[in-house]
């Protein structure tokens, strides 16, 4: 199993290794995310706005972590799609589950760099100190990696029965999510009937969390609690939802079709 | 190396297809499609372009779910236990790649554990001499031709050393010279392991050549079947070419082949 798992983490290895494009992808757009934010934010406490604008900086990094994490997972799986290696896949003695433990493992390495380097920078650029949520940090980071599994697991779900029309999906999808996640701003902005659905997504406890120790410097484990239990049921249905998927397209053969398209 | 597998059942067919029939929608691919194969046999699947070729060996793969009948290969149901069988079988198609911007090795080494072996390098280097691609092992795959392509696919397929390879128009993109020695190869390999080949072509030649048996697919209908030689006799043609065109032409004049009765399938 394992010999399986690491098969796919080093076809991904591989490719990076020699893909300026692809590791770029790791870092560029994060990066650029970080400083646009991060002056803006540098810019606001100028004027004399309350230090919580610091949230601004939290909020870009630990929202890449869901993003990469999502992105990390369905760009997997369009990769074999785009170069007709699905089907070569499909037909090894690796289960569907082994597939996605691989992929999530990919995901995994490309948030942790990610976070990393962009924590770097925040400290170096900003004095803001990803750390200072203590060893919450690795309950934040958690939660919103699983949520971007989850949701990595829909969209997936959607690019293997609809195929290149869903492609849009990969990177849309996250930004359906980012507004109700209340990302950049708390929850009570928005409408009460969005605040409703805001807290059925596991995303909303972390930001809403991140921004209670900035300003307070406590971790409040019970909502993290609340958002590990929703990301279990998302990831519970996420699975059921990609295993039926890959039935009904097993039955309508799109996986022998889906490299002609 | 496979010799004692005790899974195959009491008669020596290693692949029994049982009334497969497939629709897609309202389109019928494979109609009630009734076959066996002996071990160590090469079987041709022939038929007009959509004759449900290669649909019959995807359902075999487990990559198309059928709409009803059975499948077993090695003794074991498709449907049932995919991955037993996939670990022992193997499929290259003309139509599949491999990651065009991994090296050619390291593809093969990412397959070679995807089937279970966990240091390759003499595997890979034998398979590459073998058919003749071994100067392209740190090409990027991208950059290989489509006959090297097609060699490379052939090389991923032998990696786990199959006891029954699928092949779809393993030969399509090779030049006369190429493709002689991949079938030379192929049938080397088919008597020194008792391979069992199941595979698609549309060079007639090389289906005389290379099959013991073959099945002619007309609409996902059985519309003749035997060796070669039986059917060309058979059908009075001049060679399985012509018997092909007729075939094409006017399927529908030839009575489908009905071995329901005399070859119950199992329940399943
Ligand atoms: N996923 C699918 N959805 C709808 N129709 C399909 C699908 N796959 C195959 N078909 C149809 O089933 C029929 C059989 O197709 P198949 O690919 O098996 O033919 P083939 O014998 O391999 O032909 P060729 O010689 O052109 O490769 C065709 O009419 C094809 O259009
Ligand atoms: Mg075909």
């Amino acid at each position: 199993m394992w010999l399986r798992i690491s098969a796919i983490v080093m076809r991904f290895f591989f490719l990076h290794r020699r893909s300026v494009a692809r590791v770029m992808e790791i870092f560029f757009w994060p990066v650029m995310n970080l400083l646009v934010w991060g002056f803006v934010t540098s810019y606001l406490k100028e004027l004399a706005v309350p230090k919580t604008v610091l949230f601004l900086i939290g909020a870009v990094i630990l929202w890449d972590v869901l993003y990469r994490s999502q992105q990390g997972i369905t760009l997997a799986i369009t990769e074999e799609f785009w170069v007709k290696n699905i089907i070569n896949i499909f037909i090894s003695p690796i289960s569907i589950g082994e597939f996605l433990a691989a992929i999530c493992v990919v995901g995994l390495i490309k948030s942790v760099v990610t976070t990393i380097v962009l924590g770097f920078l925040a400290f170096f650029f900003y004095s803001f100190n990803l750390l200072s949520a203590g060893p919450g940090l690795v309950l934040f980071l958690g939660n919103l990696l699983l949520f971007g599994w989850a949701v990595g697991l829909f969209t997936m779900a959607l690019i293997f029965r609809y195929g290149r029309a869903a492609e849009a999906l990969i990177w849309g999808v996250p930004f359906l999510i980012q507004p109700i996640s209340a990302v950049f701003y708390p929850v009570s902005v928005l409408p009460a009937w969005l605040q409703k659905i805001a807290y059925l997504l596991p995303s909303t406890y972390v930001f809403e969390g991140m921004r209670q120790v900035l300003a307070t410097g406590v971790v409040d484990v019970s909502i993290l609690g609340i958002s590990f239990g929703l990301n279990l049921v998302y990831l519970f249905l996420g699975s059921l939802y990609f295993s039926w998927m890959l039935c009904k397209v097993r039955e309508m053969g799109y996986l022998s079709r889906l490299h002609l398209e | 190396m496979h010799q004692d597998s005790t899974n195959t059942t009491g008669t020596d067919a290693i692949t029994e297809v049982c009334r497969l029939t497939k629709r897609f929608n309202s389109l019928t691919a494979l109609d009630s499609l009734s076959f066996k194969v002996c071990r160590g046999d090469i079987l041709g699947l022939l038929g007009p372009n959509g004759a449900g070729k290669t649909t019959a060996i995807h359902c075999m793969l487990g990559l198309v779910t059928p709409t009803s009948g059975s499948i077993r290969i090695m003794g074991l149901d498709v449907a049932r236990h995919r991955r037993n069988i996939l670990a022992r079988v193997n499929f290259s198609s003309a139509y599949t790649a491999l990651p065009s911007n991994l090296t050619v090795r390291e593809n093969l080494i990412v397959f070679a554990r995807l089937y279970g072996l966990k240091s390759a390098r003499d595997r890979i280097d034998t398979l590459l001499e073998l058919f003749e691609i071994e100067e392209t092992n740190d090409r990027l795959t991208g950059s290989l031709s489509s006959g090297q392509l097609t060699r490379l696919n052939l090389c991923k397929a032998f990696l786990n050393d199959p006891e029954i390879l699928f092949l779809d128009e393993p030969t399509a993109s090779l030049d006369p010279d190429i493709a002689a020695k991949v079938r030379e190869r192929l049938q080397e390999l088919q008597r020194q392991r008792g391979l069992t080949m199941i595979y698609t072509s549309h060079n007639m030649q090389e289906v005389e050549q290379m099959c013991d048996r073959v099945i002619f697919l007309a609409t996902g209908r059985i519309v003749m079947q035997g060796s070669p030689a039986e059917i060309i006799k058979q059908s009075q043609s001049r060679s399985l070419e012509d018997l092909f065109i007729a075939i094409a032409r006017n399927g529908h004049l030839y009575q489908t082949v009905d071995n329901h009765e005399d070859e119950p399938c199992g329940s399943e």
